[in-house]
C-alpha cells in the first residue's frame, strides 16, 4: 500500500497535524476554517460526485447546523459540545430528509432548481422571521464547553484545540465516507450515478437510496456548519445563501468531482483563491466569477485532472477513494 | 377584503404573473432549445432594470431607454453566447451551473462597480401615468395594465414565432436534433446565438418595464431567478401553456399571500411548490424531456 | 400496440419475431415496467402488476436484458454482476462493511459470470470488453438477480457466429428453469430454442404457435420471412 498516493496523503496529514506548532494564530484559524469547508465539500461530494445529484442548495443544511448551535447556546453560559454537535447534525439531517422527500423524485435540471428554491426558503426563514433572529444573525457569548461527566478533554476557546478537533473530525468524516462508498449502500449510490435506469431495472428502489444519500449529506453538512459556528462565535443567514451553495460546488469542481481527496483539495484551493482575490481588490467577486468561468471552460476536471491523466475505475482500484 | 380590493390584488397578481412569464419564457427557451441551464438569467433581468434607470436618466424618456436597452441586450446575448455559452453545449449540468454562477458574480460586481449598490426609482412615463378609477376612493394604475398588455402581446408573438414561422420551425428542430439540423444546412450556430440573444432580451425587457413598479435594486436578479425556477418546475419546460399557467398561479399566490399573511411573505410560493411536488413530481404539465 | 395477448410459462421459451417497428421492444417494455400501459393488464402468477414500477417487478422475479447494451461502463464486469446480485440483498442500508465481504452476493456474481461465459473476464472494466462480451455481461447481470422470468431483448444483437452459438447454448440451458420471453432477429437461434413463436407486425400479432406451424405459415412468410425462406434449423 506504500505507493505515491499514500505517501502524499501521509505527508499531508503529518503537515496538518504539526502545523499549529509552526503557524501563528491567524493561520491556525485559517487552516481550521479550510478544514471545516473540506468537511462541507466532502458532504456534497457524496451527493454530487457519487450519487450524481447536483444540488444547488446544500448550504441550507450547513446553515441549519450552524444555527442549531446559535439557537441552543444559552445567553449566560456555555453550551455543551457533546450535546449540541449531535443536535446540529440531527437538525440538519431532519431538514435534509424533509426536503429530500419532495425533491428526490425530481429529475435532472429541475432537481438543481428545486434544491436552490428550498435553500432560499430556509434562507428567508432565518433572515425574515423572529425564529431566526433576523438578518443580523446570532452572536454567541461563549464557546461551547466539551465537558462530559465533569471531565473536559479539550478547551474550545483555545484556537489550537479547535484546530485539532476539526482535524480529527475531518479525518473521521473522510474515513467514514470511504467506508460508506465501499459498502453495499455506497456501491448502489455509485451505480445510480453511473446508470440509474439500469439500477431501477435491476430492482433497486432508487428513491430510497437517493433520499438516504441526500439526508446523510445534509447531516454531514450540518456538522461542518456547526464547527463553523463554533469557530466564529456567530451565525448569520448568509451561511445559507446561494453564494455558499455555489461556492461549495466550486470547491468540488476545483478539486475534481467524484473524488474524496478532490473535495479536500478543492476546499484548500477555493480558500486560497478567495484569499488571493480579496487581497487584490474590493471587487474580488469579479475575479472569482472570472476564475470560475475560465475554470469551467478550460479545466472542468479540476486540479485532479491535472494530476491524473488516466481514466480511473471507481471500483477495482483498491487505493482510490 | 372587499370586492374592489380583491380586484386590485387580482390585477396585481396577474400583472406579476405575466411579468414572470416573460422572464420564465426566456429561461425556458434557452433550456428547452439549447439544453443550457442559465443561472445568470436573473442577472439579465437586473441588467435590464439598471439599463432602464441609467438610460432614462440620460435621455429623460423611458420608451427610448427601453428601445436602446433591448438593442443592447441583444448585443450582449450575442457576445455572451459566442464567447462563453457555446462552450457549454456538450457539458453536463454541473458545469453549466457553475459557469453561469460565475457569470452572476461577474454581473453583480460589474454593476456594483459601474452603477453602485443603491436602490433607484424609475419614473413612469407621463403618458401612462394615470389611473383608472374603480370606486370613489380606489383606482388602478394605467402603467400596470400597460405592463400586463405588453407581456401578453409578447407571449402571443413568441407563440407565433415558435409555432408558425419557419424560423420557429428551425428553432424547434434544433431542439430535437442538432446534428441533423446542421446536416440540413441550417446554421445551428446562428440559430442558437439568436435564441440566446432572444432569451437575454426577454429577461432584460421584463426588467426594464418592471423598473417603475418594482424599483431597481441589487438583489432583484436573484429574486426573480428563483421564482422563475419555481415557475419552470411547476409548469415544465416545453409547454408555453404550462409556463403561463404556472406564472399566473405563482403571481396570484405570491400577491394574495403577501396581503393575507404578511409574516409569511416570501414563503407562500415555496409552500405551493412543495405541495405540487408532493402531488406530481413531474410538474403539472408534460415535459419535453 | 393493439390487442396483443401473450403468455409465458415456466420451463418454456416463448420467442417473438417481427420486422423492425413491429412492437417487440415495446412489448418487453410493457412487461418489464419500462413503459406504462395505457390499457390492458400484466398478470404475474395470478397477480395484476400493471401499476407496479419497474424496480418492484424486478424484485418480484422478472428480469430483463436490453437490446442496446445497458451496463455500468466504468465498473468491472464482476462489479456489474455483483451490483446486480446485491439488488436481492434483504436489507438495503448496509453502510459499514465492504461490499465484497458479503459472500453470498459475490458467489452469485461469480456464478452469473460463469454461466454467461465470462468466468475469466471479471476483472476487466466493462467498457473495455468486446461487443460480444458486453452482450454476455448484459445477460450475466440479469442472471445475477436470480429471476424466475427472463425478458430478453435481442441478446444476440451484433454477435459473431461463435458467440451466438454460445448464447444459444446458454438459452437452452436456462429454458427449463425459467420462463423466457425472447425477442430476436436471428432466425436460426429462435427456431433452435423456442417452444412457441409469436410473430408480430405493426403492433399486432400475426400468428402464434409452435415453430413448425410458424415455419409452414404462408401469412408469416409473406409478411416477414420472404418466400425463399427454408426454415432450416441449426
Amino acid at each position: 500500500m506504500l505507493n505515491r498516493k499514500s505517501i502524499a496523503v501521509g505527508a499531508t496529514l503529518m503537515l496538518l497535524a504539526l502545523f499549529p506548532l509552526a503557524g501563528s494564530g491567524f493561520y491556525i484559524e485559517l487552516v481550521a476554517k479550510v478544514m471545516i469547508l473540506a468537511i462541507f465539500a466532502l458532504s456534497l461530494d457524496l451527493l454530487v460526485g457519487y450519487t450524481g445529484l447536483v444540488s444547488f442548495g446544500h448550504a441550507a443544511y450547513y446553515g441549519i447546523g450552524a444555527y442549531t448551535l446559535g439557537l441552543m447556546a444559552p445567553k449566560y453560559e456555555a453550551a455543551n459540545f457533546w450535546l449540541t454537535l449531535p443536535a446540529a447534525m440531527l437538525a440538519a439531517g431532519i431538514a435534509a430528509f424533509a426536503v429530500g422527500v419532495f425533491v428526490v423524485r425530481v429529475k435532472g435540471v429541475y432537481f438543481i432548481m428545486v434544491t436552490l428554491a428550498f435553500a432560499q426558503m430556509f434562507y428567508f426563514l432565518f433572515h425574515d422571521t423572529k425564529f431566526g433572529r433576523g438578518s443580523d444573525g446570532i452572536s454567541m457569548n461563549f464557546k461551547p464547553i466539551a465537558s462530559i461527566g465533569g471531565f473536559t478533554p479539550f478547551d474550545l476557546s483555545n484556537a489550537t484545540h479547535v484546530y485539532y478537533c476539526v482535524l480529527v473530525l475531518l479525518v473521521a468524516v473522510f474515513l467514514f465516507l470511504s467506508m460508506v462508498l465501499r459498502s453495499p449502500f455506497g456501491r448502489a449510490l455509485q451505480g445510480i450515478k453511473s446508470n440509474e435506469h439500469r439500477m431501477r431495472s435491476l430492482g433497486f428502489p432508487i428513491y430510497r437510496y437517493k433520499l438516504a444519500s441526500f439526508t446523510l449529506a445534509g447531516a454531514l453538512a450540518g456538522l461542518a456548519g456547526y464547527l463553523s459556528a463554533l469557530q466564529f462565535g456567530f451565525v448569520n443567514p448568509e451561511l445559507l445563501s446561494w453564494h455558499q451553495s455555489g461556492n461549495v460546488l466550486l470547491m468540488l469542481i476545483l478539486g475534481g468531482v467524484g473524488s474524496l481527496y478532490g473535495a479536500v483539495v478543492g476546499a484548500f484551493a477555493f480558500v486560497a483563491l478567495t484569499e488571493i482575490f480579496q487581497a487584490l481588490t474590493r471587487h474580488w467577486q469579479l475575479l472569482l466569477g472570472g476564475a470560475i468561468i475560465l475554470l469551467v471552460i478550460f479545466l472542468p476536471g479540476g486540479l485532479a485532472s491535472v494530476a491524473n491523466r488516466f481514466r480511473r475505475t471507481l471500483i477495482g482500484d483498491a487505493d482510490d477513494a | 377584503m372587499d370586492i374592489y380590493s380583491f380586484l386590485i390584488q387580482l390585477l396585481n397578481g396577474v400583472q406579476y404573473g405575466l411579468l414572470l412569464f416573460l422572464v420564465a419564457s426566456g429561461l425556458t427557451l434557452i433550456f428547452g432549445i439549447m439544453g443550457i441551464i442559465n443561472l445568470a438569467h436573473g442577472s439579465f433581468y437586473m441588467v435590464g432594470a439598471y439599463m432602464a434607470f441609467t438610460l432614462s436618466s440620460l435621455t429623460g424618456n423611458l420608451f427610448v431607454a427601453i428601445v436602446v436597452g433591448v438593442v443592447l441586450s441583444v448585443l450582449l446575448g450575442i457576445v455572451l453566447e459566442w464567447a462563453l455559452i457555446s462552450h457549454l453545449y456538450k457539458r453536463d449540468h454541473l458545469e453549466q451551473v457553475l459557469l453561469t454562477y460565475g457569470l452572476i458574480l461577474v454581473f453583480e460586481e460589474l454593476r456594483s462597480l459601474i452603477v453602485g449598490n443603491d436602490v433607484h426609482g424609475v419614473a413612469v412615463p407621463a403618458i401612462l401615468g394615470g389611473s383608472i378609477p374603480l370606486t370613489a376612493t380606489l383606482s388602478y394604475p394605467v402603467y400596470r395594465l400597460f405592463m400586463s398588455a405588453v407581456c401578453l402581446a409578447l407571449a402571443g408573438l413568441l407563440y407565433l414565432l415558435i409555432h408558425r414561422t419557419r424560423v420557429g420551425m428551425m428553432i424547434r428542430a434544433g431542439a430535437s436534433n442538432r446534428e441533423m439540423v446542421s446536416a440540413l444546412g441550417l446554421n445551428i450556430t446562428l440559430v442558437y446565438r439568436l435564441v440566446f440573444a432572444l432569451g437575454v432580451a426577454l429577461a432584460a425587457f421584463a426588467g426594464m418595464i418592471a423598473a417603475p413598479v418594482s424599483s431597481v435594486y441589487p438583489g432583484m436578479g436573484t429574486q426573480v431567478l428563483i421564482i422563475c425556477f419555481v415557475v419552470v418546475v411547476i409548469g415544465g419546460i416545453g409547454s408555453i401553456w404550462g409556463a403561463l399557467f404556472a406564472s399566473l398561479l405563482i403571481g396570484l399566490a405570491d400577491t394574495f399571500g403577501k396581503v393575507l399573511v404578511p409574516e409569511a411573505a416570501g414563503v407562500t410560493v415555496y409552500l405551493l411548490m412543495a405541495a405540487i411536488l408532493l402531488w406530481r413530481p413531474e410538474g403539472l404539465f408534460r415535459r419535453a424531456g | 400496440m393493439n390487442a396483443v395477448a401473450i403468455g409465458i410459462e415456466h420451463g418454456r421459451l416463448h420467442a417473438v419475431l417481427g420486422p423492425n417497428g413491429a412492437g417487440k421492444t415495446t412489448l418487453i417494455n410493457l412487461l418489464s415496467g419500462d413503459l406504462d400501459a395505457s390499457s390492458g393488464s400484466v398478470i404475474y402468477k395470478g397477480e395484476d402488476i400493471t401499476r407496479r414500477a419497474a424496480d418492484r417487478r424486478s424484485r418480484l422475479g422478472i428480469g430483463r436484458s436490453y437490446q442496446k447494451t445497458n451496463i455500468f461502463p466504468a465498473f468491472t464486469a464482476f462489479e456489474n454482476c455483483r451490483l446486480a446480485a446485491q439488488s436481492r440483498m434483504p436489507r438495503a442500508l448496509h453502510l459499514i462493511a465492504d461490499a465484497v465481504a458479503f459472500r453470498p452476493v459475490v458467489e452469485l456474481a461469480d456464478g452469473a459470470l460463469e454461466a454467461a461465459g465470462l468466468a475469466r473476464r471479471g476483472g476487466r472494466v466493462a467498457a473495455a470488453l468486446s461487443h460480444g462480451e458486453q452482450r454476455q455481461l448484459e445477460i450475466a447481470m440479469v442472471l445475477a438477480t436470480q429471476p424466475e422470468v427472463l425478458l430478453l431483448d435481442e441478446p444476440l444483437a451484433g454477435m459473431g457466429a461463435e458467440e451466438a452459438a454460445l448464447m444459444v447454448e446458454l438459452l437452452r440451458k436456462l429454458a427449463p428453469r425459467h420462463a423466457i420471453l425472447l425477442v430476436e432477429h436471428d432466425m436460426d437461434a429462435v427456431f433452435a430454442v423456442a417452444d412457441t413463436i409469436t410473430v408480430m407486425v405493426n403492433g399486432q400479432i400475426l400468428e402464434s404457435g409452435p415453430p413448425a406451424q410458424i415455419r409452414a405459415s404462408a401469412a408469416v412468410r409473406d409478411a416477414y420471412l420472404g418466400t425463399d425462406f427454408t426454415g432450416a434449423v441449426a
